[in-house]
């Protein structure tokens, strides 16, 4: 009786924990099939080649070309470009949810921001596309307004739900003696929140920011369809950018697979996965240190 | 003093309009939405089949279809591995290399891209297990996409459940398992649902992986199997917004915007009035 009870018990724990190891497995199996197919494309593109060129001309005649160099400084300029709105709008917005808002206000922004995370890119990239880029091209009297700037705009806006969210998740979770303490101490509030709070949450911070790095690295459907897709090298935020999202999405229809061309946009894909593996485990590496450090 | 007080007037109010700028951008989306495709919003357009020689005449009927039919079957899919998975982690789990080696990889699918998720779906799910562009294959990609969201719905939820409910069971002489399915998995499946559920909303507007696993612009029919291809609201849209010829695309793509939106806020809304009222039954 005993002994069967506890054979149910087992098995039951081992269901859920063989099922557990199919996110491993998605994990592996994304980066296997990354890899066993985008290394192929190093048999007829070198290294060199493919990372530091910035011709891409798949379908040449004579010689086809791989150089992603253009495309990665596309990517290049939206994530700078959207962190450069969403940082500052995303701190100040934590900022004042966290420490300022009453909590009839704080009742209206935390959902509206959790409802801009649910736009769909698509949908922010038609208003980008529709409504942003002939401003901005009518503001800097550009013949079209689809380039890198458009593109950092909506891209700063999908990401700065998620660079709020966590901001305010670690400032709210600030001990509050620290901010007691230096109340009594004839600090002001804007005090407290800058020399007290701030330097606390600066780790915290660093992680949304890595992970809002990571949202604008990946974005595809918004930047595909403001950026402008231009594969030339962009020299400034008013030029057409096709970042290596954008370049997957355009391409990857049709191609042939098993083609050098399939092979690349793989290595693409290969890219931009270990890209934002990386910036995910310097996050959390962060969030492990400020955790291990702050421990109230 | 006065200037220190001065400048905080100041910071705060920079701050408070920071905050504003999302509500404002919340709102301006909707009404550009409503305002740009609402016109095209009826009954013949919700509910007739797609007519391709003219975009006038027909309805996104098959695209709602096709989205609602993706988002069931990235819900059988994902839902009961995440919660399984959640379970796990959450009650079973000891804190080994096994354990940290899960977290670590939901941690980073969370953060892949989802054209990467497309490219994958591609080559395994399309090409390797010859499931060809379908619906199925989409389901299945869109379906790895979420399982990390809904593993850490699903996780939170379990959390909120408090150990003393486990310990008095567990103290009672129940077993683990008897433990987790009296006393911790009705007061935390309801959130691990609607967390669940919550996550499938965002599956329903991705666009990018379903343009390489299955989704089409135009089908003539609705899919009668997992294995044909669908229509769909997101990358109906698109292309309607950024490759079609008519000088009433625009306008189509802006409804049709604004259906997956309603549909989207609609599953969001009715998930918050859900949470309200759990919230409101616990006493805990």
């Amino acid at each position: 009786m005993g002994n069967s009870k506890n054979l149910k018990e087992k098995s039951i724990e081992t269901f859920f924990s063989s099922v557990s190891i199919i996110t491993l497995l998605v994990m592996i199996g994304i980066f296997v099939f990354l890899f066993i197919t985008g290394i192929k494309a190093f048999s007829e593109v070198t290294f060199g080649d493919f990372f530091l060129k910035n011709i891409w001309n798949p379908n040449s005649y004579g010689k086809p070309q791989w150089g992603i160099l253009s495309f990665f400084v596309g990517t290049l300029f939206v994530v700078i470009g959207s962190m450069a709105i969403a940082i500052p709008l995303g701190l100040a917005s934590a900022i004042y949810i966290s420490e300022i808002a009453t909590p009839k206000a704080r009742e209206i922004i935390k959902p509206v921001i959790e409802m801009i995370a649910a736009i769909p890119s698509v949908v922010l990239g038609l208003i980008g596309l529709l409504f942003l880029s002939p401003l901005i091209a009518k503001i800097f009297g550009l013949s079209s307004g689809l380039n890198a700037l458009t593109a950092s705009i909506i891209v700063g806006i999908m990401a700065l739900p998620t660079i709020i969210s966590i901001c305010e998740d670690v400032i709210t979770s600030l001990p509050k003696d620290f901010r007691e303490a230096s109340l009594a101490l004839g600090a002001t509030k804007w005090q407290t929140i800058r020399m007290t709070l701030m330097p606390a949450a600066m780790s915290g911070i660093m992680a949304a920011i890595m992970l809002g790095i990571g949202r604008a690295v990946g974005e595809t459907m918004a930047v595909l369809m403001v950026a402008g897709n231009s594969i030339a090298m962009p020299h400034s935020f008013f030029d057409p950018v096709r970042p290596m999202t954008a370049n997957i999405a355009i391409e990857i229809k049709e191609v042939v697979k098993g083609s050098t061309h399939y092979n690349s946009l793989f290595a693409i894909g290969l890219v931009l996965f270990i890209i934002t593996f990386l910036v995910n485990l310097i996050s959390d590496i962060i969030i492990e240190n400020h955790t291990r450090k702050y421990r109230w | 003093m006065v200037n220190s007080h001065i400048k905080q007037v100041i910071y705060f109010s920079l701050f408070g309009m920071a905050a504003y700028f999302s509500v404002m951008a919340l709102i301006f989306v909707l009404f550009y939405l409503i305002l740009g495709g609402g016109s095209v919003i009826s009954i013949k357009f919700l509910t007739s089949m797609w007519v391709h020689s003219d975009i006038t005449k027909g309805g996104i009927l098959p695209a709602i279809i096709g989205t609602l039919l993706l988002a069931f079957g990235v819900s059988v899919i994902s839902i009961p591995i995440g919660i399984c998975t959640a379970i796990y982690l959450n009650e079973y789990a000891k804190d080994n290399l096994f354990t940290r080696i899960i977290k670590l990889s939901i941690r980073n699918l969370a953060g892949v891209p989802s054209i990467v998720y497309g490219l994958f779906g591609l080559a395994f799910f399309v090409l390797l297990l010859n499931l060809g562009t379908s619906l199925i294959a989409a389901s299945l990609t869109l379906g790895c996409t979420t399982l990390p969201w809904i593993i850490t719905a699903s996780e939170e939820s379990l959390k909120s459940v408090p150990l003393s409910f486990r310990e008095g069971s567990l103290a009672l002489g129940a077993t683990k398992w008897q433990t987790i399915r009296t006393n911790v998995l009705p007061h935390s499946l309801s959130g691990m649902l609607t967390g669940s559920i919550l996550g499938i909303s965002k599956a329903m507007g991705e666009t990018a992986p379903i343009i390489m696993v299955g989704a089409t612009f135009f089908l003539n029919h609705l899919p009668t199997s997992v294995f044909d291809k669908f229509m769909a609201l997101p990358y109906h849209l698109f292309i309607l917004a950024t490759q079609h010829a008519s000088p009433y695309a625009r306008t189509y793509a802006l409804g049709t915007a604004l259906v997956l939106i309603a549909l989207i806020f609609l599953m969001n809304l009715s998930i918050f009035i859900a949470r309200y009222r759990i919230r409101k039954r616990k006493e805990w």
